[in-house]
């Protein structure tokens, strides 16, 4: 019957359904483009079920000289120190050797006084005495940390979420809030924006709110010292967000050509602004990873774990710092606060979302670390968070009596033309005398 | 007729030609899930999909180089810049490539996108979102440059942007998004469903590429302005009660040349108004072309009032910015001599 049924009509149909086979296998199926989606929206629960945390100590320390070749591990897993117990355990543990507790102690309260001023400055934006804040909430281990293995001399290239390289720099508050304020204890002279500090001498440079450019500075700033031979170093800072720019990318080239001696950091922290963190990453495994491809060694570390930040520190600055070249430092970790005051995180993720986090609070875990030990306890704590509370409050108070936006002593409208150059051109001079000043 | 921002204005507008055109397409950093941070994008990917209207990575030259590709093969994107200070990355891509496509392929390959970004100051932003770039757009040939001063002519002119076939840098003075300015910062701030302009109808319409608009006649001096400037502009001159005629450019390139000479050859006098800064910014080419075009019935020399040379900074804000103070005296300056 079919065949009968066939008819020449029929078979001049089919011949040309054959056709238009061939021709869509040749044009193939049409390609479907990828968006990456955040585990978790706002209506859903917050999910970290695809991030696996392996258990701590497992990975081994590197020799100092290691190629990229022989860091696979180290930047697909993730270096952690502190077990369930909240013990050290395994290779990098055994790298930090015995550690006293008054260093411990001094990590503790790096962060306790980090916390206490993002609170005192949300606070402040708050009631209106300062236009703008930032915190850092969840990540005060890594920079708290990094910070205090650096050497007098060294340079940071931080973004504008490293003010835990102030703190643990001991740069003082009254400078850090007066430009919070904007008033005449400011060292810029109310020309940058609250959160975007300079401190030259305690190795902090001038932060730009141009995401990126640091990253390939930090090279420049290494290759000058390496030029120069001053021993120091340079560590560049950046958000997992902002290692998309080009300037990342030409940062991991130019080390991977000359092999300068510098740090280079990723803070990866999971969101930009309202941005997962997969968007910036696509199909690369991890941040870490990336660098591989350069040819730099490149390790992914607990972030929120104080005692794995200080033994990859201390190992990756060493490194740098006997010439063996660049290296690239993943760390692992979770924005548990909005973006900055102009934010509200509760658009875009479940709002538990940091109370889920797998990595915990690195307070927290110090504290735990430190009771385990028998160095510290939920007393001492409570004493020490009221202490340093204390502490942070009177510096406000002091530094507020000299202005803030509610009531402003303000800085002289002249200096804006100060500095623009080093000797104000003619042009400058009569602009500024038109302003009347 | 519905009262809108100007943030729901261009909202409108993308809205309305992605609905109408399936080539337009939408992207940038934050603008997809969450609708972009000054929120002009809101609702649009939940509307049309993640294919029409999605999240890039923080790389603006990848943004508009992805656009540049995709507009030589038809389609119209309209990206967005989170804040005209970072813009610079894409540079290359805009000016070097965007902008001269047509002409070095001889029209074998066109480049109908539209760059978006909020430009000016006026929020506290210091120097990295603060800053107008405009002149660094209008002196690459190749590119159209428009900056609004009202929702009406935002949804207008993004509307004429989209469907232009040429590259457009389409800058929105973010100090007048949710309402006008009149330059004093402890002013009463005004939303924009206060304001006439603030009438937007739903549907599309456009308002063509050069062409700017008188917003108050007048017959003793010329006011050349544009974006959050118009509005200062405005404020001032019913201060001082000069009886002064007042064009907003709305396109600075191409430039509405026939509306400023004819206003120039009435009022003999002209003053050029901005607020970025003064040495080679647009008021720069304003007063050539204003001098070439109308020197014998000139009667006073044109008088410029602009941001001063210096980076924008924070705290002085209000000091930087070209506010009324500055602008009466340059009227006076214009109607003295
Ligand atoms: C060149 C540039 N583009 C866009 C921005 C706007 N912006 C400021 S912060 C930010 C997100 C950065 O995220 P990430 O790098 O992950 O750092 P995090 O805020 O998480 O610390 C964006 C897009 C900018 N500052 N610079
Ligand atoms: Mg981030």
């Amino acid at each position: 019957m079919a065949d009968i049924s066939s008819t020449p009509q029929d078979s001049g149909s089919s011949s040309r359904r054959d056709e238009t086979a061939t021709m869509s296998s040749r044009q193939g199926t049409r390609a479907r483009l990828q968006f990456p989606h955040p585990p978790a929206r706002p209506d859903q629960k917050a999910d970290f079920s695809a991030i696996v945390v392996p258990e701590a100590g497992i990975l081994p320390v590197p020799p100092l000289d290691i190629d990229a070749s022989g860091c696979r591990e180290l930047a697909v897993g993730m270096v952690r120190v502190l077990d369930k117990n909240n013990r050290p355990v395994g290779p990098w543990a055994d790298y930090l050797g015995d550690l006293s507790a008054d260093r411990l102690r001094l990590g503790l309260r790096d962060m306790l006084k980090m916390r206490a001023i993002d609170r005192r400055m949300l606070n402040a934006q708050r009631q209106g005495k300062t236009s703008f804040y930032l915190q850092c909430t969840g990540e005060e281990a890594i920079g708290c940390c990094f910070q205090r293995e650096l050497s007098q001399g060294d340079m940071n290239f931080p973004t504008y979420r490293q003010q835990t390289l102030l703190v643990a720099a001991d740069y003082p508050l009254e400078q850090l809030m007066g430009q919070l304020y904007s008033n005449e204890l400011d060292p810029l002279k109310g020309r940058q924006l609250p959160i975007m500090h300079s401190a030259r001498d305690y190795g902090f440079f001038s932060i730009s709110g141009n995401l990126g450019t640091q990253y390939v500075q930090a090279v420049g700033w290494a290759m000058a010292a390496a030029l120069t031979g001053t021993g120091k170093i340079a560590a560049g800072w950046i958000g997992d967000g902002a290692t998309a720019s080009n300037d990342f990318h030409s940062a991991l080239l130019t080390a991977s050509v000359y092999m300068p001696p510098v740090v280079l950091n990723v803070v990866n922290n999971q969101w930009a602004i309202s941005t997962y963190t997969g968007i910036a990453a696509g199909k690369s495994e991890t941040y870490a990873a990336r660098a591989l491809g350069y040819g730099i060694p490149a390790l992914r570390v607990d972030g929120n774990d104080y005692l794995a930040v200080m033994a990859v520190s201390r190992w990756a600055i060493e490194r740098a710092r006997q010439g063996h070249g660049p290296v690239l430092i993943e760390w692992f970790t979770y924005r548990a606060a909005a973006h900055s005051t102009s934010d509200d995180p509760s658009a875009y993720r479940p709002r538990d979302e940091a109370r889920a986090w797998p990595l915990g609070d690195p307070i927290d875990r110090l504290k735990a670390h430190l009771i385990a030990r028998g160095d510290w306890s939920e007393e001492r704590h409570v004493q020490a968070e009221a202490e340093i509370l204390d502490e942070v409050t009177a510096v406000q108070k002091a530094v507020e009596a000299h202005g803030t936006f509610v009531d402003p002593q303000p800085i002289s409208p002249a200096e804006i033309f100060l500095n623009v150059y080093a000797d104000m051109p003619e042009h400058l001079r009569r602009q500024r005398q038109e302003m009347g000043y | 007729m519905a009262r809108m921002t100007m943030i729901e204005a261009l909202r409108s507008a993308m809205d309305v030609k992605l609905g109408d055109d399936p080539s337009v397409i939408v992207f940038g950093e934050d603008v997809g899930y969450f609708g972009g941070v000054f929120r002009c994008t809101a609702g649009l990917q939940a509307r049309y999909g993640e294919e029409r209207v999605f999240d890039t990575p923080i790389n603006e030259s990848a943004i508009v180089g992805m656009a540049v590709g995709m507009a030589a093969q038809g389609m119209r994107p309209c990206v967005e810049i989170q804040f005209a200070d970072y813009v610079f990355p894409a540079y290359d891509q805009i000016t070097q490539e965007a902008a001269r496509l047509r002409h070095r392929s001889n029209g074998q390959f066109t480049c109908p996108l539209v760059v978006r970004m909020p430009t000016g100051g006026g929020i506290f932003g210091g120097q990295t979102h603060s800053q107008s770039p405009e002149a660094l757009f209008t002196h690459v040939a190749g590119l159209k440059v428009v900056i609004p001063s009202n929702p009406y002519d935002a949804k207008g002119l993004l509307i004429a942007a989209i469907e232009d076939p040429d590259p457009v840098i389409f800058l929105e003075p973010k100090r007048i998004y949710n309402g006008p300015f009149a330059g004093d910062p402890h002013g009463k701030s005004v939303p924009w469903s206060a304001h006439p302009a603030g009438d937007v109808p739903e549907e599309h319409y456009s308002i063509p590429l050069g062409k700017a608009a008188i917003r108050r006649q007048g017959s003793a001096v010329t006011v050349l302005a544009y974006g959050t400037m118009v509005h200062v502009a405005e404020a001032t001159v019913e201060q001082t009660g000069i009886d002064a005629e007042i064009i907003d450019l709305r396109t600075l390139l191409p430039l509405d040349l026939d509306t400023i000479r004819a206003s120039v050859a009435k009022t003999g006098r002209c003053v050029v108004i901005h607020e970025a800064t003064r040495t080679s910014g647009f008021g720069a080419e304003l007063i050539a072309e204003v001098q070439e075009a109308c020197f014998w019935h000139l009667r006073a020399p044109i008088q410029r009032v602009a941001g001063w040379d210096a980076p924008y900074p924070h705290a002085q804000e209000w000091d930087y910015f070209p506010g009324p103070d500055r602008i009466a005296r340059a009227l006076q300056q214009a109607m003295e001599a």
